[in-house]
């Protein structure tokens, strides 16, 4: 069996995660994207990528990540994740659209494509609301909209500051969340561990200063967190939960190329080696089985739409 | 395939303090205890240390 491990910079998660391959004794190449070339026009060479069982993504750009997936998908080559799944994750509008066609809770969110309407659709929800990048991380860019004045101002901004992709408003409600979220992480058909994340900030991001601490994965915590990891296209994702006050479990969003230096220590799971479990899983048996879905998985046709492109 | 690691001392480009590394990769992600820039490790053969290359717009999970 032989891995590729496709990775950008090394930070503290790639190198966990190599040697946690390199403890099972399981042969791997790493594969460095800024020395990638892919000729599409000619994808003959991409068969060099058939002598890995799986190609494991770690790439830190979202674009890299998705464009590498999608061409070695479309030669036959497994991955983890897969371009599905980097797809939908890595937009949020993409995202929230998925969970929503199955019936996942989350917040409210409006989708607008000029100022003026997406100032109706501010106001539709009703003050504060959070705008959001549909593709960002680390919670760049948000945005809390507590009234009018503000929301022109924001509005006008990204319309005249930002690229397209600023021009398409995601908009979500303003969840009266308590001073925490929850990052879960899923792996295959089993949420393994899951943190709070507190912070005094409405931004919760670990990046942000958020502190994390161990969170009991309760049946209704798994739940919710494996049919969002369905809905995206499965795999080994970390989702942001928020606890709403009146409805429970909200799903926030779904993260395809997890983040975890900070969870291992408070709950104890080692989460590099159950990665490792679940690209040999897939190697072995397939994507849908690793998954745990009996009857294939669920189908969904992308729509890409990363940062970078031009008319 | 084994992982690469080596330990050794490189300076830093940001404050020139001489930095200790302890089994690090090429293009490891460190950071310098003098000054907290973020570095990246660009040669192991011999150990170099850059400036890590500023956050793009669609970095992250």
């Amino acid at each position: 069996m032989k891995f590729g491990l496709l990775h950008s910079r090394v930070r503290v998660e790639e190198k966990l995660l190599f040697e946690a391959f390199e403890r099972r004794g399981i042969d791997f190449d790493l594969i460095d994207d800024q020395k990638l070339i892919f000729d599409i026009s000619d994808l003959s060479h991409v068969a060099d990528y058939a002598k890995y069982d799986v190609v494991v993504e770690r790439c830190i750009n979202h674009g890299r990540a998705l464009y590498s997936l999608r061409i070695l998908n479309d030669q036959g080559i497994s991955t983890v994740n897969t371009a599905q799944v980097a797809d939908t994750c890595g937009n949020k509008l993409q995202t929230t659209s998925a969970l929503a066609s199955a019936g996942v809770p989350q917040p409210r969110t409006l989708v607008a494509f000029t100022p003026e309407s997406a100032l109706d659709a501010i106001e539709q929800l009703g003050y504060p609301v959070v705008l959001k990048p549909a593709v960002g991380s680390w919670g760049r860019l948000l945005s809390k909209v507590n009234d009018r004045d503000a929301a022109e101002a924001i509005l006008e901004h990204k319309d005249t500051l930002g690229s397209y992709h600023h021009s398409i408003f995601y908009i979500q409600e303003y969840v009266r969340k308590p001073l925490r979220d929850i990052r879960a992480f899923v792996v295959g058909d089993e949420t393994i561990c899951a943190i709070y994340r507190g912070s005094e900030h409405w931004i919760t991001n670990t990046a942000r200063g958020g502190k994390s601490s161990n969170c009991p994965v309760t049946p209704e915590l798994n739940d919710i967190c494996l049919r969002a990891t369905r809905a995206v296209g499965g795999g080994v994702v970390a989702i942001d939960v928020f606890e709403d006050p009146d409805r429970g479990l909200l799903i926030n969003e779904v993260n395809y190329t997890m983040e975890f230096r900070n969870s291992i220590a408070p709950t104890g799971v080692n989460i590099p080696d159950r990665m490792v479990d679940f690209a040999i899983k897939v190697a072995k048996d397939g994507w849908a089985a690793a998954n745990g879905w009996q009857n294939g998985g669920p189908t969904h046709l992308p729509v890409s739409l990363t940062a970078g492109a031009s008319a | 395939m084994a992982l690469k690691k080596v330990t050794g001392t490189a300076e830093c480009p940001e404050c020139f303090a001489e930095i200790e590394l302890k089994e690090v990769m090429q293009n490891e992600i460190t950071q310098c205890p003098d000054c907290g820039a973020d570095l990246e490790v660009i040669s192991i053969e011999p150990l170099a240390l850059a400036l890590a290359p500023e956050e793009e717009e669609d970095w992250g999970e």
